[in-house]
């Protein structure tokens, strides 16, 4: 480790950022914080993590109560598919006023909701607080009971003020709001099912981003799972109030719905896997675990899923092989919003011959990094909730060629003369699953071997 | 001519604004070594980053105050001085802007006062200015000129008059902010052009990560705005309001004249007037065959627009410049609408002769619920406006040209021009274009020749 490679970080960012030892015992990384003041997080607010977590919820009424700049930043932002509805791809705010700040809002609010649910007939309304909700004290929940006990559908409060904490709180508001409709019946006629499926799951944490769910329900049900709710990718109101029929609970993107999950198996006694469905060994774990879940009464699953993964592996291996002949050798930078997609990234870069060299994360917690650095090559910079500045000068110092992120971290690449492939909201493509693998490589491979690199400044 | 009474909506449907930190934001990019920072929540600087990236394509820094209960309970004082010692000392900027949110507004924090009474840690001074943006107050757009008027209040200062004009135009892409640059300056006028985020937001490539991209109107530029021979505001959407132009013309003296956006011939012929009042010089020849080329342009392509009627949408400055253009060509603008509050700006433009015959219906404080419904009733046949209508393109089956801010679905946001002869023709040209593509597509023949 170089002397100096951790220096001249702000005095508020130390503990936050770590390069990997050649011992390759874990050090501890402060996280989990609130960000720096003034440190340019890439990081969004509590709003944010649950309007993302909800947002795929194709059949509800999302409604923003604030201003409309929190609507409009967040209008159709993922890429999260519906087979059906598309409703949650449009933008409902109060859009408040002045007026309304200083009178109060939530008349505004009980007005807004009566109407929007008349003309567009939503399973069920969220309504998310934001900052300015907070301050003026609206009494949201008052108003969504007082609306759902009319309109017949449940109206749920989403407690997300953007300053009550970081994204991860915004995560667990989320949560909160969809435990509120698992397990409850459409029809006040018609008790909750209490009936346990045969083979049933829920993927939670997987938001169908490019139809990544459908690749994934669909291996499942070669192997005979049903996928009972997909929390919340190509959701409907209807199969989330299902989710507590299922036998199990797989989770992807843990940062978000771990939580959920703990709750799921204590009410409802459903037992949880992590899973990643990024990279082919993930992807194939993703499976087994299921398998292994369901061997006591098929114990010819985990059959069925060896032979699948043997038959997708023997499909996709010959389709890497000329990608990781050019990408042999080069080196990435990873930064992502969770940290468990980082670790799935990295044995898929290695995948294609490469070396991941910057990992990050913006909400990360400490069993995530210690992973990460097991994880790693000696020498790798671990960061939490990086800035432009911080991940600029180790992607350099670094001399990554690739950098994955978002649309944040885009700029950041190309700026820098460096290569970008987009895992966040915004892909357009699959990456996930044995299909996704395919795909990532040829997105890594498309960006990594342009021959417009060859002009970049940084190159010269 | 009827106008569709401005009154607070009692929703909003897929907004067809943003909110006043992101024009502050953008404004205070336009400024030589600045860096913004907002006083709220962590969220505003990120949402605000990433709907400017999408636009820009470049990296756009915004740090934040990153506020937390305490300081909502408390007061921000704490996280904003914190805030500005963390910019300070990782940016090293020449101007901190601070622009307020929702939250710091409505705590009831004095900005002002903090700012006053910042110490800033030995070798980490830099000029710092404060604006003041709920964003439950005005749009975007208003954000941008409360931010320029700040700038100028802060800084500019008296002395002689210089060969110097400043120009305050609205929301432009950066091809058409080095246009009027360019202009001013084959008038013999040295610009203040406030803000230019022409180099900060559209540069090359770097070689190692630009804290403070280069370029950006400096800050002995704006100080000196107050010596200039004039002031030339582009854009009507402020009414009344207090703006740099008219703080200029208080207190310095300096005359000032309120134009639309030079989009088209006439428009242009207006501002290039103004430039030659001002500089006491007549239009440079190469502008006068730019306009020779754009005369000759509308002439060839007249009967393509014949006919034509478009649903116009933007911040109210972009909206009434493109209806004043597209009723100079021959297309109808049969509605015209902007999520802006600003219904002075769409009445001053009853004012209009140019746009009596086409009864178009003015939709102000708009999102695109209501825009859609009224599109429908307007019968166009094409849209004209930022990237946000082309879900209402898609459902009506219609081109849009795209022009102003936001275009997140197309590159090159920053070079579509509209301003001068030359930007008018690249519009006049896609506009044109449009329209054939979208009847070539259509067509079951197909055809060679247009």
């Amino acid at each position: 480790m170089s002397d100096n490679t951790l220096d001249n970080l702000l005095e508020d960012r130390k503990g936050q950022v770590l390069e990997t030892t050649l011992d390759g015992a874990p050090a501890a990384i402060r996280c989990e914080t609130r960000s720096a003041a003034g440190s340019v997080s890439q990081r969004a607010c509590v709003f944010c993590g649950s309007r993302v977590v909800l947002y795929p919820i194709a059949d509800a009424l999302h409604l923003v109560h604030g201003p409309a700049g929190c609507a409009a930043y967040t209008w159709d932002i993922r890429g999260a598919l519906s087979s059906g509805p598309v409703l949650h791809r449009n933008s409902f705010t109060t859009d408040l006023r002045e007026t309304d700040v200083i009178y109060g809002g939530a008349a505004k609010l009980e007005r807004a909701l009566r109407e929007l649910i008349a003309v567009h007939g939503p399973k069920a309304a969220f309504v998310y607080s934001t900052c300015i909700v907070g301050l003026i004290g609206d009494d949201v929940d008052a108003v969504c009971r007082r609306v759902q006990d009319d309109c017949g559908i449940p109206v749920i409060p989403v407690d997300s003020e953007g300053f009550k904490g970081t994204k991860k709180d915004g995560y667990k508001a989320a949560c909160a709001a969809i435990g509120k409709l698992i397990g409850t019946s459409g029809d006040p006629a018609v008790p909750p099912a209490p009936a346990r499926s045969v083979s049933g799951i829920n993927i939670l944490g997987e938001f169908n981003l490019a139809g990544e769910a459908w690749l994934i329900r669909d291996c499942y049900k070669r192997m005979g799972v049903e996928v009972v709710a997909t929390l919340t990718g190509d959701a409907r109101v209807d199969t989330v109030r299902r989710a507590h029929t299922a036998r199990f609970n797989v989770v992807q993107c843990s940062g978000s719905m771990l939580g959920l999950a703990a709750v799921m198996e204590e009410k409802y006694g459903q037992p949880y896997r992590r899973v990643s469905y990024f990279g082919l060994e993930d992807m194939a774990q993703a499976l087994y675990d299921v398998a292994d879940l369901f061997a006591g009464e098929d114990p010819d699953m985990p059959a069925r899923a060896a032979a699948l993964v043997a038959e997708e592996m023997a499909r996709v291996m010959p389709l890497l092989e000329p990608f990781r002949r050019d990408l042999e050798g080069a080196r990435a930078a990873i930064y992502v919003g969770g940290a468990f997609k980082a670790h799935s990234l990295i044995k898929a870069l290695r995948h294609l011959g490469m070396r991941t060299v910057v990992v990050g994360s913006q909400t990360g917690n400490k069993e995530d990094y210690e992973r990460l650095q097991q994880l790693c090559d000696p020498s790798t910079i671990i960061l939490d909730d990086s800035n432009p500045v911080e991940l600029s000068r180790f992607v350099l110092e670094k001399q990554a060629d690739l950098l994955i992120g978002g649309v944040k971290e885009r700029p950041i690449a190309y700026k820098l003369g460096l290569a970008f492939c987009d895992h966040n909201h915004e892909r357009k493509i699959p990456l996930a699953g044995f299909e996704g693998m395919v795909n990532f490589a040829r997105e890594v491979h498309g960006s990594v071997t342009s021959p417009v690199w060859k002009f970049a400044r940084r190159r010269s | 001519m009827n106008e569709v009474e401005a009154r607070a909506p009692k929703y909003a449907v897929n907004p067809c604004k943003v909110c006043a930190p992101l024009g502050a934001s953008l404004a205070f990019k336009g400024v030589a070594g600045a860096v913004p920072l907002l006083h709220g929540s962590q969220g505003c600087a990120t949402y605000i980053r990433r709907y400017l990236i999408s636009h820009f394509r470049d990296p756009v820094d915004i740090a934040s105050s990153s506020f937390d209960e305490m300081a909502a309970v408390f007061g921000g004082r704490d996280s904003l001085v914190r805030a500005l010692d963390n910019v300070a000392t990782t940016y090293a900027p020449t101007l901190i802007g601070v622009a307020t949110t929702c939250l710091s507004e409505t705590i009831g924090d004095n900005v002002k006062d903090i700012l006053l009474h910042y110490q800033p840690e030995a070798g980490r001074e830099c000029a710092r200015v404060h604006v003041g943006t709920p964003s439950y107050a005005g749009t975007h757009l208003d954000g941008y000129y409360d931010t320029v008027l700040a700038l100028v209040e802060a800084l500019a200062g008296g002395g002689t008059t210089r060969e110097m004009v400043n120009l305050f135009p609205g929301i432009v892409c950066p091809e058409d902010l080095r246009w009027l640059r360019r202009t001013a300056l084959a008038f013999g006028l040295e610009p203040c052009l406030l803000p230019d985020y022409s180099d900060t937001l559209d540069g090359g490539q770097w070689t190692e990560y630009c804290r403070l991209p280069p370029g950006g109107t400096s800050l002995a530029e704006i100080r000196a705005s107050g010596r200039a021979k004039g002031s030339v505001e582009l854009g009507w959407s402020q009414g009344a309001r207090e703006t740099a132009g008219r703080y200029l013309n208080r207190d310095f003296g300096i005359p000032c004249e309120t134009l639309g956006l030079p989009i088209g011939v006439e428009a242009t012929d207006l501002f290039l007037a103004a430039l030659a009042r001002i500089s006491g010089r007549p239009v440079p020849a190469e502008l006068e065959a730019e306009r020779a080329r754009l005369l000759d342009a509308y002439a060839d392509a007249h009967k393509v627009l014949a006919g034509q009627r478009a649903v116009v949408f933007g911040d109210e400055d972009t909206a009434i410049a493109l209806a004043l253009f597209l009723a100079e060509i021959g297309v109808a603008p049969v509605l015209v609408a902007s999520g802006g509050t600003g219904a002075l700006a769409l009445s001053a433009v009853a004012a209009y002769p140019a746009l009596e015959k086409f009864a178009a219906t003015f939709l102000p404080d708009t999102d695109f619920g209501r825009l859609g419904e009224a599109a429908k009733q307007a019968g166009p046949t094409l849209l004209v406006g930022h990237s946000k209508g082309s879900k209402l393109a898609r459902e009506l089956d219609l081109p849009l040209v795209r022009l102003g801010f936001p275009v997140h679905d197309r590159f090159g946001a920053a070079r579509l021009s509209s301003l001068g002869y030359a930007g008018s023709h690249r519009l006049f040209d896609d506009v044109v274009n449009s329209i054939l593509a979208h009847r070539q597509a259509k067509s079951d023949v197909g055809y060679f020749y247009f």
